[in-house]
């Protein structure tokens, strides 16, 4: 009896003790990127940690307030942090540096997490988060929204409705057609990807090859230069609208994992988890890709090393993919803006680190992906 | 006491091709019953007609006295559990992860397997004998244990009755005879199972029951002994047989011409 409590102690530890290295890795990049940038603001231990106070004061303040508002509670701080920086910090701190740094945490997080759920739901080791079209679809309406001169926000809104749009166009099609659904999505993925990337590239045609062209290529290489708070306040509602459904399904996606007649035959109501598992997805790859560009090989790269890591359950998948995806797309994007005195747009980064790690991973003993 | 299974003039056609033309048995509870018939007689099709996979079939079919059709995947999942063929996964999972799998009707809303369905998973492996192989990775059991990790998770659904598709045709001689062993000891416990096999030796040795299908009918339905004949099987696989009475009992004997060049069906 005592033995057989052991073991399940033991069980309940392995693959989670490792979640919590990667939490601590995903702290440790987070801290770490402060003090990283193109403006040398030295920051001493001591204005650090007043600043992160004051973050989290005001990150609490928020919440409160939100949650306080329909009982008539709001507050202008919750509590006081002595100051001992100088107001430039705070302004490069809380104004540039963060919201780039938490989206960039959230784009990884949510890139990688699609990645593995596509994974699962396609039963296919290459699936990534643009396999129905998201990507292309975000990049279709960016181009669009760039041609007609937008600002900033309508070219995110734009991305973000032209890749929902996408998807929508890719399931509808798949769904009608007979035979095998997954098949059939995967293929409708590929037609309707190439009809908008010919439109992208008539957009690029048509586009003033003075001013427009380079922004519109500028795009779609990917960037988290110029983050605002406001792309952050957008993005997070769709993100959590598709990240927390899918963390309480994520013991299910394993049986979808073994195809549809065994899943279905183990009590899984498959087409409906399939519907939510794509809905999420996509929801949180259209808003990942909508702020920041066409960002590839996370949400292929990275669910597979969390695949090696942790295993393939995706109670313990799921969220390793998130902590990873997160501190890998942080680390990628600190360099992408200390390396060179020009900033290198993070997707060409990606695919520099991300191809190599990939082939050197299908080479390896007992590997295949 | 309602019988497990009640089919009743079960027809199903995919498309216009009707491949079950009116198929009627009833299986009680505790008996192993093997399903015989070539290659297209419609072995699978039922099945998943069983299964509730398919649901487009005419006619009825109630398991453990409840309407099929009526049956949500969950509710279905607690009453049959299904054992594909061996077949390699996309993507591996240790054993214990595999059998765990069996237990996810039982678990409430969207959580995941608690304390409780590990014990089950646990005991379901166990039964089975397996109990030291949790920790591997399916993917790289051989073919008997991979069909015994499959049996392992049905077990833990916790059902009285099993389907199993083909269970030994990937296995070799003896993990054939082995698994059919451990099947045959489930069977003696109280599950009632139904199994398809294209082995008629195999069923004369382990079954208490045999189905012959053949072209979307039952054509024979009795035990072993009355069932098998050198007329079934010169029906079901054109291939002339005799039957040899040994001490530990009935051998079919396939009588092969010298020259055989006699064209696959």
């Amino acid at each position: 009896m005592s033995k057989a409590v052991n073991r399940t102690a033991v069980n309940r530890t392995a693959g989670y003790g490792r979640l919590w290295a990667l939490a601590a890795l995903l702290l440790a990049v987070f801290l770490a990127s402060f003090f990283l940038g193109r403006y040398g603001v030295s920051l001493s231990p001591g204005q650090f940690l007043g600043l992160m106070a004051e973050g989290l004061q005001r990150a609490l303040t928020a919440l409160v307030n939100l949650v306080g508002r329909p009982f008539g509670f709001a507050t202008d701080r919750l509590f006081t942090v002595p100051v001992t920086w100088f107001p430039v910090m705070e302004t490069i701190v809380f104004n540039i540096r963060m919201p780039r740094i938490i989206m960039a945490c959230l784009v990884g997080c949510c890139l990688a997490s699609a990645g593995a759920c596509y994974q699962g739901v396609f039963q296919n080791p290459m699936a990534a988060p643009d396999l129905l079209g998201a990507s292309t679809g975000a990049c279709f309406g960016a181009a669009l929204a760039i041609l007609q001169g937008r600002s900033s926000f309508a070219i995110t809104l734009y991305a973000f409705f032209f890749s929902l749009l996408t998807v929508l166009l890719v399931f509808v099609i798949g769904q009608r057609a007979p035979g095998r659904k997954t098949v059939n999505l995967i293929l409708a993925g590929i037609m309707v990807s190439s009809l908008f990337s010919a439109g992208t590239s008539y957009i690029k045609l048509v586009a003033d090859p003075g001013s427009k062209l380079p922004e519109i290529t500028y795009w779609l290489m990917g960037s988290l230069s110029g983050t605002r708070g406001v792309d952050l306040r957008f993005a997070l509602l769709p993100m959590a609208l598709g990240l927390i459904p899918m963390m309480l399904i994520r013991w299910r996606l394993n049986l979808l994992t073994l195809g549809e007649e065994e899943a279905r035959a183990l009590g899984v109501n498959t087409a409906l988890l399939r519907l939510i598992v794509v809905v999420c997805s996509t929801l949180i790859t259209a808003a990942a890709v909508s702020v920041s560009g066409l960002i590839g090989w996370v949400g292929l790269v990275i669910p597979h090393l969390c695949r090696r890591y942790v295993g393939n359950d995706y109670r313990k998948l799921l969220p390793a993919s998130m902590l990873f995806g997160a501190a890998f797309l942080l680390l990628v994007d600190n360099i992408s803006r200390n390396l060179l005195a020009v900033e290198i747009p993070i997707g060409i980064l990606t695919a520099f680190i991300g191809a190599p790690f990939f082939i050197y991973l299908m080479n390896q003993k007992g590997g295949g992906v | 006491m309602n019988p497990m299974i009640e089919a009743k003039n079960v027809r199903f056609s995919y498309g216009k091709n009707e491949v079950l033309h009116g198929v009627d048995f009833t299986a009680g509870e505790g008996q192993l019953i093997a399903v015989l018939g070539p290659n297209g007689a419609g072995k699978s099709t039922l099945f998943r007609c069983l299964l509730g996979l398919y649901r487009s079939y005419r006619g009825s079919i109630t398991i453990a006295g409840r309407e099929g059709k009526s049956l949500s995947p969950r509710e279905m999942a607690a009453l049959v559990a299904y054992i594909p063929q061996t077949h390699t996964p996309t993507f591996h999972y240790t054993v214990l992860e595999m059998v765990l799998m069996g237990t996810t009707h039982q678990v409430r809303g969207l959580q995941s397997p608690g304390e409780r369905e590990l014990g089950i998973a646990r005991e379901a492996l166990a039964q089975v004998g397996i109990a030291g192989m949790e920790r591997r990775s399916y993917g790289q059991l051989s073919g008997g244990e991979q069909q015994l990790v499959l049996i392992a998770r049905a077990l833990a659904q916790q059902t009285r009755l099993l389907i199993m598709d083909e269970p030994t045709s990937s296995l070799d001689y003896g993990n054939q005879l082995r698994v059919m062993q451990r099947v045959k000891t489930l069977a003696r416990q109280g599950y009632t199972i139904l199994l398809s096999s294209h082995n008629p030796q195999q069923a004369l040795l382990f079954a208490d029951r045999i189905l012959a299908l053949h072209d979307g009918v039952i054509c024979a339905d009795g035990t072993p002994e009355e069932v098998i004949s050198p007329a079934l099987l010169e029906k079901l696989y054109h291939i002339k047989t005799r039957l040899a009475e040994a001490e530990e009992g009935r051998l079919i004997v396939p009588m092969l011409k010298e020259d055989a060049d006699v064209p696959l069906e």
